[in-house]
């Protein structure tokens, strides 16, 4: 028997605890520690009770493929995100 | 099956160092990478790159694909009947060309995709599958429902078999552009009793004819006549859900931004619409206009030039 599909939109009103994250995002607890020290995402709430958005999601998967497959640091995988969505945001017109 | 060059497909020549080769690649890596490029093919582009230099990367695989000799790229091709090779790494289904499985024996490393949970090991989680679905911004804006046809690969007994499964993902109503809707235990199956894994799909907002999109937040650009700007009058305004009135304040000029509140795309907060006011002036193409144009330089004169002068 098969399970109902079960599906989520990845916005800002989901929150993910931080072995919601790992789970789904495939990752060591380390590794989002790390991350979130180079700032690529913000929890809300205290360490120890970080809550994640499903933005994060999409931010640690993509600063991970970027690092993984340019073999850059985490540091230069973040600050590719950062330029790659400013001109996301330029190219959609936006402000 | 055709015959696949990856030397052409990298730019290289034959006899290229694996330094040219590992350059080529990150060069076209760049280029094509789904995350960063603007090229419309650029996924397909970046696929095929990963697997020509996931073979001339590989000093063994590389011979052995250079003894296949020189073809015509698409030259249709059966893989020589003393052709043995057994390669470690992992089968991934689905990610390289049937001419790449066929010599390889789809055991390549793995290459695009965002493998991460437990590399290697009977006992893993399935990988999780990533894929684009494009909207319009009507769409995004009410909501729609998607019907999605998965290429799926399933193991029966120790084969693997195609299979096209139809999944449909009800897309709500205020999604914003990049955003992704994850669809749990729908990616890859797990192997040795793991689970699945999930599969993601992330939302592009097609690009609209009038509306710019910032976040929630739309932009309109809105052609007005001069004496709109001037006197002030109503106009309409299209937004997402339908026209509305819209007050021009008296004395407006080109570039004024308005703002609708609330009238972006939905959400908790909603965005807002915001409209750029853009004076149109009309053609001096006849004598009643030219002259009416001479009626406002002498009765309006104004030099709109004045901060930029009066220095050198």
């Amino acid at each position: 028997m098969k399970d109902p599909i079960d599906v989520h939109l990845l916005d800002e009103t989901v929150e993910f605890s931080l072995a919601d994250l790992c789970r789904i995002c495939g990752v060591h607890e380390r590794l989002v520690v790390d991350i979130v020290e180079e700032g690529v995402v913000e929890p809300r709430g205290e360490v120890g009770e970080w809550r994640f958005t499903g933005i994060a999601v999409t931010r640690v998967q993509r600063v991970l493929r970027l690092q993984d497959e340019f073999e850059v640091n985490l540091a230069g995988a973040a600050l590719a995100l950062e330029l790659l969505e400013e001109i996301e945001r330029l190219r959609r017109g936006g402000r | 099956m055709e015959f696949k060059d990856y030397y052409e497909i990298m730019g290289v020549a034959r006899d290229a160092s694996s330094d040219e080769i590992k350059r080529a690649y990150r060069r076209l890596a760049r280029k094509f990478h789904p995350d960063v490029s603007k090229e419309k093919d650029a996924e397909a582009r970046f696929k095929e790159v990963g697997e020509a230099y996931e073979v001339l990367r590989d000093p063994e695989k590389r011979a052995a694909y250079d003894q296949l000799g020189r073809r015509p790229a698409g030259e249709e091709f059966r893989p020589p009947p003393n052709w043995n090779f057994e390669f470690e790494g992992e089968d991934r289904p689905g990610e390289h060309s049937d001419f790449f499985d066929q010599l390889f024996g789809g055991l390549g490393g793995l290459r695009g995709g965002a493998g991460r949970a437990g590399r290697g090991g009977f006992q893993r989680r399935g990988f999780d599958t990533h894929a684009q679905v494009d909207i319009t911004l009507e769409e995004a804006f009410h909501g729609t429902t998607r019907t999605l046809s998965l290429q799926r690969v399933e193991r029966k007994d120790g084969k693997l078999e195609p299979r096209v499964q139809q999944l449909q993902v009800k897309i709500p109503a205020g999604v914003v552009d990049g955003q992704q809707i994850r669809v749990a235990a729908q990616g890859e199956p797990g192997a040795g009793g793991e689970a699945a894994g999930d599969l993601f799909l992330q939302l592009r907002l097609l690009p609209h004819q009038f509306f710019r999109v910032d976040g929630r937040d739309i932009w309109l650009d809105l052609p007005v006549t001069p004496w709109e700007a001037a006197l002030g009058e109503t106009v309409r305004v299209p937004t997402l859900a339908g026209r509305v009135d819209l007050k021009i304040p008296k004395g407006s000029q080109t570039d004024r931004q308005l703002r609708l509140k609330e009238r972006g795309l939905p959400g908790r907060p909603p965005g807002d619409q915001f409209v750029v006011l853009k004076i149109v002036v009309p053609a001096a193409d006849s004598e009643a206009r030219e002259a009416l144009y001479k009626q406002m330089a002498a009765t309006m004169a104004m030099n709109p030039r004045a901060a930029m002068e009066g220095g050198r």
